[in-house]
C-alpha cells in the first residue's frame, strides 16, 4: 500500500462517512481512525488487493466496534418494529422529511447498505463479503431500507425529528 | 401472474442497473404490468440519485490537512496532531498507538518480503525512533564508559561496525557543529545489529546517531520527528539505512544537526 494508493480513495471513505454518520467532524474521526487502522495492520493487506474494499471493511468494523461501546449515538430501532406505516394526515403540508434526516432513521444495517449500493455503485456479492454476510442478507436489508427510507419521505411514517419548511 | 418470476432481488438489480440486458427487458415487461411495483421502482431509482446529488459534493471538499497528512505520511499527521492545543486525551492514546503504527509501517516493506511472517513479528517490532531514544537514555548519561570504542580508535570503530553490520558505515563529522565524536557502540535492534555514534558539545550536552540497515526495502522518507520524554529525535530511512539522531536540545538545533549528518551520508 504506498501513500498515493491511500490518498486516491480518501474522498469516497469520506463521503461514505459522512453518509453513515451525518456529521462532518464525526465522519472525518472515523476517517482518521480508519486510517490510523490501516496503517497499523498494513502487514494484512495483499498487494495487487482491493484496497477500497480493505478501507471500507476495516471502517465498517471501527464502525461496528464504536456502536458496540456506545460511542456514537444510534437508533437502535429493531428493524420490524416500525414496519406497519400510519398515515400522518394533519400536518403533510408543513412536515416534509429531507432525505439526510430520513437516512438516519434507518437502522445502521440498512443504511450502510444503501449507501454502499448507491454511492459507492458497489455490487451485492462485494458487499457481502466486504460485511462478512450472505447475499441474501444483503438483498433483504437493501429491499427493507428503501422501502422505510420511501415511505418516510413520503411522509407515511412521520417520526421525531421531523424538519418543518415553508 | 408473473411468467418471467420476476423477484424482489430482480426488481432491485434493476434499480441498480445490474442485470444482463435480457433480464432487463423481462423486469421491463413485469413492470409495465404491475404499476405499483413500477412507482416503488422509481422511487428507489430516486434515491440513489438523491443519495449521489446530496453526497457527492464531499468528494471535492478538500481533503483536511490531517487526514491528507496521516494518510501520506501516518507519523508526520501524528506529530502535527500533537501540536494541537485542544487535543483530548483520548487522542493523546491513540496518537501513541499512531506513532508506533506509523513507524512499524516502515518495515512493512521489508516484512513484506516474506522472510517473516508479520503476524508474529509485527508486535516485537520497535519502531526506529523509540529504539534510538532508549539508547540515548542509556548511554549517553553514562560518564564512565558511555561507548565501547572510543573516538581516538576510530579506524577500528568503523572498521568494526562494518563488519558486524555487513555494510559500511562512519560516524558524520560535525564539529564544525560543535559536536565532537566521542565513540561508538553495537547494539541490538529488533532483528539484528545496529550502531549508535555518540557526539559531545562543549557543555558535555551528548547527542547520539542511531543507524540501523533493517528498513532495508522501504524507500526514503523524509525528515521526520518525535520527541520520547524529554529526548527530541530526527530520524528518516535513505537507501539502505535508517537513521535516528537523539538529543535533550531544541528541535531546530537538533534538525540543523541532522542536516549535516544527513549531507554527509549520502551516497550519492
Amino acid at each position: 500500500m504506498d501513500s498515493r494508493a491511500l490518498l486516491t480513495e480518501m474522498p469516497r471513505l469520506r463521503r461514505y462517512a459522512r453518509a453513515m454518520l451525518g456529521d462532518r467532524a464525526a465522519a472525518d474521526d472515523l476517517v482518521q481512525d480508519t486510517l490510523e487502522r490501516a496503517w497499523g495492520r498494513i502487514s494484512q493487506w495483499r498487494s495487487g488487493s482491493n484496497l477500497r474494499a480493505w478501507l471500507f471493511s476495516i471502517m465498517h468494523n471501527l464502525r461496528v466496534d464504536q456502536l458496540r461501546r456506545g460511542v456514537l449515538p444510534t437508533h437502535s430501532l429493531d428493524e420490524d418494529a416500525c414496519d406497519v406505516p400510519t398515515r400522518a394526515t394533519q400536518s403533510d403540508q408543513l412536515e416534509v422529511m429531507d432525505l439526510e434526516s430520513a437516512l438516519r432513521q434507518l437502522p445502521d444495517e440498512q443504511r450502510e447498505i444503501l449507501l454502499l449500493v448507491a454511492l459507492e455503485e458497489m455490487s451485492y456479492a462485494d458487499i457481502a463479503l466486504l460485511l462478512g454476510i450472505p447475499v441474501g442478507t444483503v438483498m433483504s436489508r437493501l429491499s427493507r431500507g428503501r422501502e422505510r427510507l420511501r415511505q418516510i419521505m413520503d411522509g407515511r411514517q412521520p417520526r421525531a425529528n421531523l424538519r418543518i419548511v415553508r | 401472474m408473473n411468467p418471467l418470476n420476476i423477484t424482489e432481488d430482480d426488481l432491485h438489480a434493476y434499480v441498480d442497473d445490474a442485470l444482463t440486458a435480457e433480464r432487463r427487458g423481462e423486469v421491463e415487461a413485469y413492470l409495465a404490468e404491475y404499476p405499483a411495483d413500477a412507482e416503488r421502482v422509481r422511487a428507489y431509482q430516486a434515491q440513489n440519485q438523491a443519495l449521489r446529488s446530496l453526497f457527492n459534493p464531499v468528494i471535492d471538499e478538500p481533503l483536511p490537512d490531517n487526514l491528507h497528512a496521516l494518510a501520506a505520511q501516518p507519523l508526520g499527521a501524528a506529530v502535527n496532531r500533537e501540536k494541537q492545543p485542544n487535543l483530548k486525551s483520548l487522542l493523546a492514546q491513540r496518537l501513541a498507538a499512531g506513532l508506533l503504527v506509523a513507524a512499524l509501517s516502515g518495515v512493512a516493506g521489508w516484512l513484506a518480503h516474506g522472510h517473516y511472517h508479520p503476524e508474529d513479528h509485527m508486535a516485537q517490532v520497535t519502531p526506529l525512533f523509540r529504539q534510538a531514544a532508549v539508547a540515548h537514555v542509556v548511554y549517553s548519561p553514562d560518564a564512565r564508559r558511555p561507548v565501547e570504542v572510543t573516538a581516538d580508535q576510530e579506524e577500528a570503530l568503523v572498521k568494526w561496525l562494518t563488519k558486524r553490520l555487513g555494510v559500511p558505515v562512519k560516524p558524520p563529522k560535525l564539529g564544525a557543529l560543535g559536536y565532537e565524536l566521542v565513540g561508538g557502540r553495537l547494539l541490538p535492534g529488533n532483528s539484528g545489529p545496529v550502531a549508535q555514534f555518540m557526539y559531545q558539545d562543549g557543555s558535555a550536552q551528548r547527542m547520539t546517531l542511531y543507524v540501523t540497515t533493517e528498513h532495508v526495502g522501504q524507500s526514503g522518507t523524509g525528515f521526520r520527528f518525535a520527541r520520547e520524554g524529554q529526548i527530541n529525535v530526527f530520524y528518516w530511512v535513505d537507501g539502505q539505512f535508517g537513521y535516528a539522531l537523539s538529543a535533550s536540545i531544541a528541535k531546530g538545533e537538533l534538525a540543523k544537526v541532522a542536516t549535516a549528518v544527513y549531507d554527509q551520508l549520502e551516497p550519492r
